[in-house]
């Protein structure tokens, strides 16, 4: 038990702290507030505190708990509200009402709920780290398996079935004489990644139902990904989309340091929100951490790693888990405040030199795996995380870190945004390269996938080198074929690329009705060149109401698309063929 | 009064004074940014807060400055406080400083509760979805960036551009359609001209909304450090009227860049590490957790509305100030130098201007069941319009097709009559809607995509007027 030295803000040092360890969570002050050491001193711990440190007094305790930073994983984690340091935000809201008092307390797991535990092995079987011993049923949308804790490992000695609170033993397993108790919970260092038998590459589409992504520039199943964006481009509304429509088994969405309303709104949603295909509550598959900007600054850097622990725990059941970060830049914000106090050597803009490396520890941790024990199975963390880069340049450094770690990038662009023009995803300056991982998943889908992707990506850059010519000599100076080359762009970009994230229908489209919507659109510029080859004008094919058809493709809903797009193409064959004989 | 019983602690060992921080020895018991007096050789006593405290020293910073002090006679004293309003319901009608004392003659307020004037964070679990539409009877806003309950809107401005009227014409205008229910103004000056500060105060006076106002007033000539407490005071006499007193409350901080502005002077005085520009690398976090204090709660009547201001430095948006704010609040009213100079009042940006909360404030029983599809229309009518007025600066009008030149034309129509109106004039949203209707009779009508067919019969004027 030590005493504080000094107060800085959220920096604190505290005396007579001999025998701590660094990343020890301490408490300090009578309110008990949380905090971690980040480092020692001789008798002396630096200590970051994750709670706002108003009215601490020098000469006030400071007591170790011998403990590090660890998350509570267990059933009860799907559906809840977790701030960033996992204490539950309801549990919270019951205890000291709608405002968060300091120092107060709320563990991650209800401890009073009894969970009804099924086992998977018998007495006498021998297990090791990882496996399988049995399940509970946690929502409607995920089954919960309970698995043998890392570093443990023997002889079944008894296991139970029946209704068990996270904290009763289930099981007991003994080695060399040795017996160990199992429960539902165990927990697990948040700043560590979790083992896992073997890394895989990543692999399989991760179907969002956003056709930018899916179609163009798609996200494969263990990937990272980075969505950079100026204020009002749409980052936490992509980053709600992915969340609400991933087809994964479970997602996990880090608000951090962000806003409290638009948290709330996202709270509210998933509480009617259903999965398209199962029709369940979004919410029986998703955890939510919210660390808004107002509350304590250095909690931010715990609640990325709090979220990346639970993600790959899910994912060593052998789930496939998406964890997006909103944001990752006000993360960086927190490491820069606390290097301030430090009085660290400031790299870049005032960050720490070591940002870079701690994003990577953060992205490195997706990915595809083999998981430790039996049965065999895979897993998968898919990371996506928003970066708000100052101005909207993306040369600072938290966008250009990122850029270097991850495969994937949606730049979300002002100009686009300013046009509404949403998602405002450029697509002159995303990229994937995850394009070969999905390629047989797409074959499966849509043999053509990689063609017609290309055609449309080739026709969006020929609009861009027209729209610098346009600019000069006007829309009305052009040859016909260029005209009708502007047309299909903008039927690309408008009917195509801008998804509703608020209309019914629109919001989720399933990848079959992206394909073949583009497909639509393409053999229209087939057949309106033919048009335009035999003497009809580009008025002509600009006014033919197959134009408004098409721009209403995606209203239709995806069950009847295939049989309604097959009416629109035989429609348009015959209407456009039959106005090329007229003239 | 002076009880010099209650001071616990002081102290004379004063090692260092410079700009506005004090370096003493340790002060045992000393709390971390408590509030202190710092007496002065000659009797004055001026307000400090303890920055940084340790064993070896304890830093203070000085409210006002350490003119005057001298290193031997003058006097740390520590009240075990941190800095507190205050509040009881007599707080409406009056008007304080930026340390919370009154300042128009009245005498003190009777408190029912002192407040941290920091607040405590609302848990996010316990916010409610702001969804209640707020008419401010312009326009520009109802109609394109629509104002709600719980909204955190502020208005980038220019410096010599009309942000002071809109702000009074909001303040004498907001409603919420079909509802009478308590609500109060939370003003908040920081470093202005005492000319703009009296424009508010005379405008509030005038339309008879004084009693349901509190003012907290920094001038451009009153101690910088105040200018940190001022926009905290605004909001816990805000949150105290909401929370405690069921009120709508609907708080105006201006300026927000004089705020910023004096961050950075006192990071650059404690010799902090500058992040862009100079400014310090946690004024994000600084402004969310003001900005943040908006919201509505579950099972709260009250709620609170922030409309900050603030001058864009050289009207560039990218600016720290203006891009950190924008990061923070839910959506932005940019005033546009183009637009004023072609005489157009109010003289909002349409297109960078931007209401995150809009599309849960509008529609059906909240506004009026075409008003989300008008608005998508207008836009991007007012959009093609503009790029083509664009185009046309290089290659003439004449260059354009016929259906260009109609859309161009359009563009002027829509600056001459749906966003210019008057600074008294206050339109009801249907008005506003109406107007935009008007505008899209020129077009041609199979260039609606954005309004479904049923929408059109109903509201296009040709189809209107045939009904009646």
């Amino acid at each position: 038990m030590g005493k504080i030295w000094r107060v800085s803000g959220p920096l604190v040092i505290a005396d007579e702290m001999k025998g701590s360890q660094v990343y020890e969570i301490v408490e300090i002050g009578e309110e008990g507030l949380v905090g971690e050491i980040i480092g020692l001193e001789g008798n002396k711990a630096i200590i970051q505190a994750h709670e706002d440190t108003l009215g601490l007094k020098v000469g006030e305790v400071v007591r170790g708990t011998g403990r590090i930073l660890s998350a509570e994983l267990g059933p009860g984690l799907v559906g809840s509200i977790y701030d960033g340091l996992q204490k539950s935000l309801l549990t919270l809201v019951e205890n000291t009402g709608s405002f968060i008092r300091r120092g107060a307390k709320a563990s991650a797991l209800p401890r009073e709920k009894k969970w009804q535990f099924t086992p998977r092995v018998k007495v006498g079987d021998a297990v090791s780290q990882g496996d399988i011993i049995g399940t509970v049923p946690e929502t409607g949308l995920v089954e919960h398996k309970i698995m043998v804790p890392i570093g443990i490992r023997g002889m079944i000695k008894e296991i139970r079935q029946g209704d068990y609170t996270v904290e009763e033993p289930i099981a007991w397993v003994e080695l060399d004489g040795e017996v160990k108790e199992l429960t539902l919970m165990q927990k697990w260092p948040v700043r560590k990644p979790r083992p896992y038998k073997q890394r895989l590459d990543p692999s399989g589409l991760l179907t969002t139902g956003m056709r930018i992504l899916d179609y163009m520039f798609p996200l494969a199943l263990g990937g990272k990904a980075s969505i950079p964006g100026g204020f009002g481009t749409g980052k936490t509304v992509a980053l709600q989309q992915l969340i609400r429509w991933a087809q994964t088994h479970l997602n996990i969405y880090v608000g951090c340091g962000e806003r409290g309303n638009e948290m709330a709104d996202v709270l509210y949603s998933f509480r009617k929100l259903k999965d398209p295909n199962t029709g369940r509550l979004l919410q029986e598959k998703e955890i939510f951490i919210a660390n808004t900007s107002n509350m304590p600054v250095v909690a931010r850097e715990a609640s990325i790693f709090v979220g990346i622990t639970m993600a790959e725990y899910f994912r060593d059941m052998g789930y496939d888990v998406l964890l997006v970060a909103d944001s990752t830049s006000r993360w960086a914000e927190a490491m820069r405040e606390m290097g301030g106090r430090l009085e660290e050597m400031p790299g870049e803009e005032g960050f720490p030199s070591y940002m870079g490396s701690r994003l990577s520890t953060f992205y490195e941790r997706a990915g595809m795996v083999e998981c430790l024990g039996s049965p065999e199975r895979r897993g998968s963390v898919t990371v996506a995380g928003a970066v708000s880069p100052p101005g909207a340049d993306f040369s600072e450094p938290v966008t250009q870190n990122t850029l270097r770690i991850v495969d994937a990038l949606y730049a979300l662009d002002v100009s686009l945004a300013n046009k509404r023009h949403f998602p405002a995803i450029s697509w002159l300056t995303s990229y994937s390269l995850y394009v070969d991982a999905v390629k047989d998943w797409w074959g499966k889908v849509d043999p053509e996938w990689e063609d017609t992707r290309a055609t449309a990506l080739k026709i969006l850059q020929q609009e861009a080198e027209l729209e610098e010519i346009v600019r000069l000599v006007g829309p009305e100076a052009l040859p016909q074929g260029d005209k009708l080359l502007l047309l299909i762009s903008r039927m690309i970009r408008e009917d195509f690329l801008q998804q509703s994230a608020y209309h019914e229908v629109d919001t989720y489209c399933v990848p079959a009705k992206a394909g073949l919507m583009l497909k639509t659109i393409i053999k229209f510029y087939e057949l309106a060149q033919e048009m335009l080859n035999s003497g009809a004008g580009i008025e002509e094919i600009r006014s033919s109401p197959i134009v408004y058809r098409i721009s209403r493709m995606k209203d239709i809903p995806n069950e009847v698309f295939e049989q309604s797009v097959k009416e629109l193409w035989s429609e348009m064959e015959e209407s456009l063929v039959v106005s090329k004989r007229v003239p | 009064m002076d009880f010099p019983a209650l001071y616990v602690k002081e102290t004379r060992a004063i090692s260092r004074a410079k700009g506005s921080l004090l370096i003493a020895e340790s002060i045992p018991g000393i709390k971390f940014n408590e509030i202190v007096d710092v007496q002065l050789s000659n009797g004055e006593v001026k307000s400090g807060q303890a920055i940084d405290i340790s064993e070896e020293a304890t830093v203070i910073q000085v409210f006002g400055g350490v003119s005057e002090v001298d290193l031997i006679r003058s006097k740390i004293r520590c009240k075990g406080e941190t800095l507190k309003l205050p509040v009881s319901i007599d707080i409406l009608g009056r008007i304080f400083n930026g340390m919370g004392e009154p300042m128009d003659g009245g005498p003190a307020v009777i408190p029912e509760d002192y407040l941290d004037i920091n607040g405590e964070p609302i848990n996010p679990a316990a916010r409610q979805p702001p969804a209640e539409f707020i008419e401010t009877g312009i326009s520009a806003i109802d109609g394109l960036n629509a104002l709600v309950r719980g909204q955190k809107l502020p208005i980038f401005s220019g410096s010599g551009l009309p942000h002071n009227r809109i702000a009074a014409q909001i303040i004498r205008q907001a409603t919420v359609k079909g509802k009478t229910e308590k609500f109060a103004l939370v003003f908040g000056a920081i470093g202005v001209s005492y000319d703009d500060a009296s424009f508010f105060m005379r405008d509030i006076e005038r339309t008879g909304a004084l009693e349901r106002t509190v003012a907290f007033i920094n001038t451009a000539s009153d101690p910088v450090i105040e200018r940190i407490s001022t926009p905290r005071l605004a909001l816990t006499a805000a949150e105290y009227l909401a929370w405690k007193r069921n009120m709508h409350v609907l708080v105006i901080l201006t300026d927000m860049t004089n705020y910023c502005e004096a961050l950075r002077e006192l990071s650059s005085m404690r010799e902090e590490i500058p992040s862009r520009r100079g400014y310090p690398g946690y004024m994000y976090t600084d402004l969310a957790t003001m900005y943040e204090r908006a919201g509505r709660i579950f099972g709260k009547e009250g709620s609170v509305t922030i409309m900050p201001i603030l001058t864009m430095p050289d009207d560039d948006i990218t600016h720290p100030i203006p891009d950190l704010t924008g990061y923070i609040t839910e959506g932005q009213i940019v005033l546009s130098r183009t637009l004023e100079r072609k005489g157009i009042y109010p003289p909002i940006d349409v297109f960078l201007s931007l209401s995150r909360m809009m599309k849960e404030g509008i529609g059906p029983g909240k506004t009026r069941e075409d008003h989300n599809n008008a608005f998508m229309q207008s836009y991007a009518a007012y959009a093609e319009g503009c790029y083509l007025r664009e185009i046309s600066t290089i290659i003439g009008a004449e260059a354009l097709g016929e259906r260009d030149k109609i859309y161009l034309t359009n563009a002027d129509e829509f600056e001459r009559k749906f966003i210019s109106q008057g600074e008294f004039e206050k339109r009801k949203v249907e008005d506003t809607l109406d107007i935009a209707w008007g505008l899209f009779s020129a077009l041609p009508e199979e260039d609606l995509k954005l309004i479904s067919e049923e929408l059109i019969k109903r509201y296009l004027p040709k189809y209107r007027m045939f009904k009646t």
